[in-house]
């Protein structure tokens, strides 16, 4: 038996993060998979999982404060360029 | 993976490769990418004063890096990078001077999913994906934005940048066995965070104060 082998649903806990990350190999992450298709338990855990990482990926964009931008746009507009004088 | 476009070419070499069009064109571009910017920076941060000079930070250096960047069609990645190596030069280089609580002493073991599962329910509803639905976005933001800084990171790139777990220890310059487990322990102690502010919001079957729940901001 390889670390990896699946024999029942401790197994599969084990590398179900590593599953939902895309981090196993595919021998590792074939035998997940077909646990997944025949444990309703581990099924309902994985989507569980993969629904909060989905809604983890969401944060990763805020409203802007209007001072932040007018911060990087004259930061910007002060940046020297070929043909003008630097600041 | 590309570490850093470091090292970043001289202010004055800068100004001879880059032209005015140059400039509107980089302008435009962070500007269309500063709310991924700055939501970027607050994660990695855990608070948006910091989150500001971070995205600052690599603006200028993007800026100054620019004449290294051959397809522009990559800027976005490229630019990201940009904020991730600033992270760690800057704001982590000052966490690693600050004192931490030990790592050894916090359980991976808590699971939201453990807790509101219900399988007697299993062909009539899913609670747990039901609380999923009703916790607001800002109660994931308190949640990641108050985890400790050693496991926020970890949590930040992979689960909110989707970054692979050897991208993230090249960044941070940790073996990928430390990345795993602090990743292991921060998403425990995210999802023991969830449960409590679930639990505060009155989104469990646990029974909870009838006047508190009339109000509950979920009930309005």
């Amino acid at each position: 038996m390889t670390d990896n082998e699946i024999r029942g649903c401790e197994d599969a806990l084990r590398l179900l993060a590593a599953h939902i990350d895309r981090e196993l190999d595919d021998t590792s992450r074939i035998q997940v998979e077909r646990h997944l298709e025949t444990c309703r338990s581990c099924y309902s855990r994985a989507e569980f999982e993969k629904r909060l990482k989905t809604s983890l990926a969401e944060l990763d964009r805020e409203p802007v404060r209007p001072e932040l931008a007018d911060r990087l746009r004259m930061m910007i507009r002060e940046f020297a360029v070929a043909g003008t004088e630097s600041p | 993976m590309d570490r850093s476009p470091e090292p970043r070419m001289p202010a004055e070499l800068v100004h001879q490769k880059l032209s005015e069009a140059d400039r509107v064109w980089f302008a435009e571009r962070v500007d269309a990418l500063l709310p991924e910017l700055y939501g970027r920076a607050i994660r990695l941060c855990g608070h948006r004063a910091d989150a500001e000079d971070l995205v600052a930070d690599a603006v200028a250096k993007a800026w100054t890096s620019l004449p290294d960047l051959d397809d522009r069609e990559a800027f976005r990645a490229w630019v990201f990078r940009i904020l991730n190596n600033a992270f760690v030069s800057d704001c982590r280089r000052a966490w690693s001077k600050a004192e931490h609580e030990p790592l050894d002493t916090t359980s991976d073991d808590f699971s939201l999913f453990d807790q509101l599962h219900r399988p007697i329910l299993l062909w009539w509803g899913s609670p747990e994906l039901t609380f999923l639905n009703r916790l607001l976005r800002r109660d994931l933001e308190r949640a990641i934005d108050a985890l400790p800084d050693v496991y926020r990171e970890v949590v930040v790139l992979v689960d909110v940048q989707g970054m692979a777990y050897r991208e993230v220890a090249e960044l941070l310059d940790l073996p990928i066995g430390t990345v795993r487990s602090r990743l292991a322990r921060g998403r425990s102690r995210l999802q023991a965070a969830l449960w409590e502010h679930g639990r505060e919001a009155g989104l469990t079957d646990e029974p909870t104060d009838p006047e508190r729940r009339e109000t509950s901001r979920y009930d309005r």
